[in-house]
């Protein structure tokens, strides 16, 4: 065990590729569309870099996301991470990978529903076992940038507006100062001026600690915030062995 | 973190989290005060009897001599002559002994005929001897030493008049109102059956059942004289009472083949030493309670009484009795626990639905855990944490209303039924049970902690 950590160390240092997926194939075990595969061809990122990843409902965004953050072990073929081969670390080790190198934002249901926001973010902190300083300073500097209000951290989460939890879960996505950003936006529960005011925060913090990101959504008006737009369809194909065509992980 | 994560999860979760703490609660106080009562019970039985190395009686079982003799439960089925008493008492093993009549009652409380030596050489709890809250011990052949349970509940006092009964029911229809008894002294609480004892002279237990003219006299006689009492008659007229009580009678169905007419004399410088072999004035006795100078010699004494030959006798070891009896009752023991354990079980199976319930409800914040880089295994410590919260804050719970009931029913439950307990549960073996209980909460945790496991394991980022 000691032997194989030693090995990979989960070394993330200077490494010019973020992602590479290499001939990755998933097929899906669940009952309602056994024997559908997902198969991925050769596909790479360049560290520092925001990809804007548009495709259709099933067509394996989700899959894609749960391969990429290690939720989901590479069943076939390679992904690596900043050097890193995922398929070659355990389970836990993939889970401490992710703690500490990538941070994730949903759409919703971001936070820990029953704990404050400064809570959710030491959470954050104490499972990536980052030994920060000065957390405290870091949290007020992002509470600033993101434009919440100075009162936000003692507060319970079910208080906060959708578009307020988001900001956190952003907060929370960069305090460990990840690589790799993921983020799912594919339906869109913010108005045009909240949706503005996230895209721009968001580009700026990534830009600012270069940051990668991998932001998913169908949602083609948010494409002119990057300069990498890359359809899923591009280097990803669904494959059905029976008539159920319905990626129903997805469809639900 | 994760205490810290459990306890606000718990607090979001209040009302659930509080009806499960209480059910836990209430088993858990119901566990520890039949664990409480039993050790309770167990020690206050075994604290009946300290320093006694055999009792001597009539031949019928080991646990009916115990009985009866010690526990004053039951009935002897036969008397020994006073003549063994002698025997025994001469023996150069025998250090001391001391001879117990039983047979009568007073208000459902049992009276039992024995001398001074009683109140030296019977030992309770760790060899404490008995004591007196007031007056003395008796002189007089009608004088009495209650125990504290009997001056309680009848309201004695030193001085009072008491009237025994015959038998050793509540209701008699035989009264010895002939010879009313006097209380010179009571004995402090012990917490065993002397409590319950009425103590009289073995003397007198003989004389109130002579025919009333002899016992007239008799009266009279200690009246005029004070601390003089005459030999017995033979009261044939036992056999004439259509109202015999049962077997207990037999041990008072006493015949007098000798007169002695001999004086007593009471006084305590003389009781010591001074027991010629005439001198006692009853002529049968229920038991002999003997203390050996030597312990070794107690199986070969108990070996030469068994074999005796001039009067059936048999001698019992008081521990190895009390250990028998203790089996017997070790099933009642064994019930109460398994009632307890299952009271428990229950609590903690509701315990684990509740968590279980919950975790449908979870899985989008087992989502984000995962997301966030914890394991699993972090989830499933997490929901056997809640677990060990709640039965711990319950068990401390129940301590504390074990106790304090305790505390607040203490008086009462002596009064009422004679319950001598400690309010302090803090015990080693309590200790021992928080941690069963934890234990088993740690167990019972699984169920819902495999179930999060396996959500934590396949839960995967939805884009919805």
């Amino acid at each position: 065990m000691s032997a194989k950590e030693n090995k990979h160390n989960l070394d993330t240092s200077d490494c010019q590729t973020a992602i590479e997926l290499n001939d990755l194939v998933h097929v899906y075990g669940n009952p309602t569309n056994k024997g559908a595969q997902l198969r991925f061809d050769n596909w790479k990122v360049q560290s520092g870099q925001q990809v804007f990843l548009y495709g259709d409902s099933g067509s394996g965004k989700s899959t894609l996301l749960n391969l990429l953050s290690g939720i989901l072990a590479p069943q076939q073929g390679s992904i690596k991470l900043f050097g890193n081969e995922l398929s070659d670390l355990s389970n836990s080790q993939r889970d401490r990978f992710r703690a500490e190198n990538i941070g994730v934002v949903f759409q919703q249901f971001n936070l820990i529903p029953y704990l404050s926001v400064a809570k959710n973010i030491e959470l954050a902190v104490y499972l990536a076992k980052s030994s920060k300083q000065d957390l405290q300073a870091s949290i007020k500097q992002f509470v600033s940038a993101l434009n919440l209000p100075s009162n936000i951290l003692n507060k319970p989460v079910s208080s906060l507006s959708i578009g307020q939890q988001q900001r956190v879960a952003i907060m929370r996505a960069f305090i460990n100062s990840p690589k790799l950003l993921l983020i799912d936006e594919s339906t869109s529960a913010l108005d045009n001026t909240a949706k503005q005011a996230f895209m721009s925060v968001l580009m700026e913090i990534c830009q600012a600690n270069k940051t990668t990101m991998i932001f998913v959504s169908h949602d083609l008006e948010l494409k002119r915030y990057f300069s990498l737009h890359t359809p899923l369809s591009s280097f990803c194909q669904l494959s059905h062995q029976s008539e159920n065509y319905l990626d129903k992980e997805e469809a639900n | 973190m994760l205490t810290s994560i459990a306890w606000q999860s718990l607090v979001s979760r209040r009302k659930t989290v509080f009806l499960t703490f209480l059910s836990l609660v209430v088993s858990i106080s119901v566990l520890i005060s039949v664990e409480h009562i039993r050790l309770q019970a167990k020690e206050s039985f075994n604290r009946t009897i300290s320093g006694v190395d055999l009792i001597v009686g009539a031949p019928s079982g080991e646990l009916n001599l115990l009985l009866y003799s010690i526990f004053r439960m039951g009935s002897p089925t036969n008397n020994i002559h006073f003549d063994s008493f002698t025997m025994l008492k001469s023996n150069p093993s025998v250090e001391w002994a001391v001879p117990i009549s039983l047979g009568d009652s007073h208000d459902g409380f049992r009276v039992m005929g024995t001398n001074q030596d009683y109140f030296e050489y019977f030992k309770y709890g760790n060899k404490k001897p008995l004591q007196l809250s007031e007056g003395e011990v008796f002189h007089g052949p009608f004088d009495a030493v209650i125990g504290s349970d009997v001056a309680n509940k009848l309201g004695y006092k030193t001085g009072d008049n008491i009237v025994l009964s015959h038998g050793i029911g509540h209701t008699s229809f035989v009264h010895h109102d002939q010879a009313p008894f006097t209380v010179t002294g009571i004995i402090a609480p012990t917490g065993t059956p002397v409590d319950k004892t009425v103590h009289v002279n073995l003397a007198a237990i003989e004389a109130i059942h002579l025919p009333p003219k002899k016992l007239a006299q008799l009266v009279e006689a200690s009246q005029m004289h004070g601390d003089h009492v005459e030999e017995g008659q033979a009261h044939e007229y036992e056999h004439n009472h259509i109202e015999q009580n049962q077997v207990e009678h037999e041990q008072v169905d006493v015949h007098h083949a000798h007169n002695h007419e001999k004086e007593h004399d009471y006084d305590e410088k003389h009781s010591e030493n001074t027991h010629a072999p005439h001198s006692h004035s009853a002529e049968k006795i229920t038991a002999v309670l003997l203390g050996l100078n030597n312990k070794f010699a107690t199986f070969t004494l108990q070996r030469q009484i068994d074999n005796y030959q001039n009067d059936r006798l048999m001698a019992v070891l008081p521990g190895v009795a009390m250990t028998q009896l203790w089996s017997l009752m070790g099933n009642i023991e064994k019930v109460l626990q398994v009632i307890g354990s299952l009271v428990l079980l229950a609590s903690l199976f509701g315990l684990a639905t509740m968590l279980l319930a919950t975790m449908n409800e979870r899985q989008k914040e087992i989502a984000v855990f995962r997301i966030l880089g914890a394991s699993p295994k972090f989830i499933v410590y997490l929901v056997v944490l809640e677990a060990l919260i709640i039965s711990t804050l319950a068990i401390v719970a129940a301590f504390l209303l074990v106790t304090s009931l305790l505390t607040l029913l203490d008086g009462w439950l002596t009064a009422e039924y004679g319950l001598f307990l400690n309010s302090n549960v803090f015990t080693q073996d309590s200790l021992m049970l928080a941690i069963i209980i934890l234990g088993a909460t740690s167990v019972t945790a699984l169920i819902p902690s495999i179930e999060a496991y396996k959500k934590a394991l396949h839960s995967q980022l939805s884009v919805h």
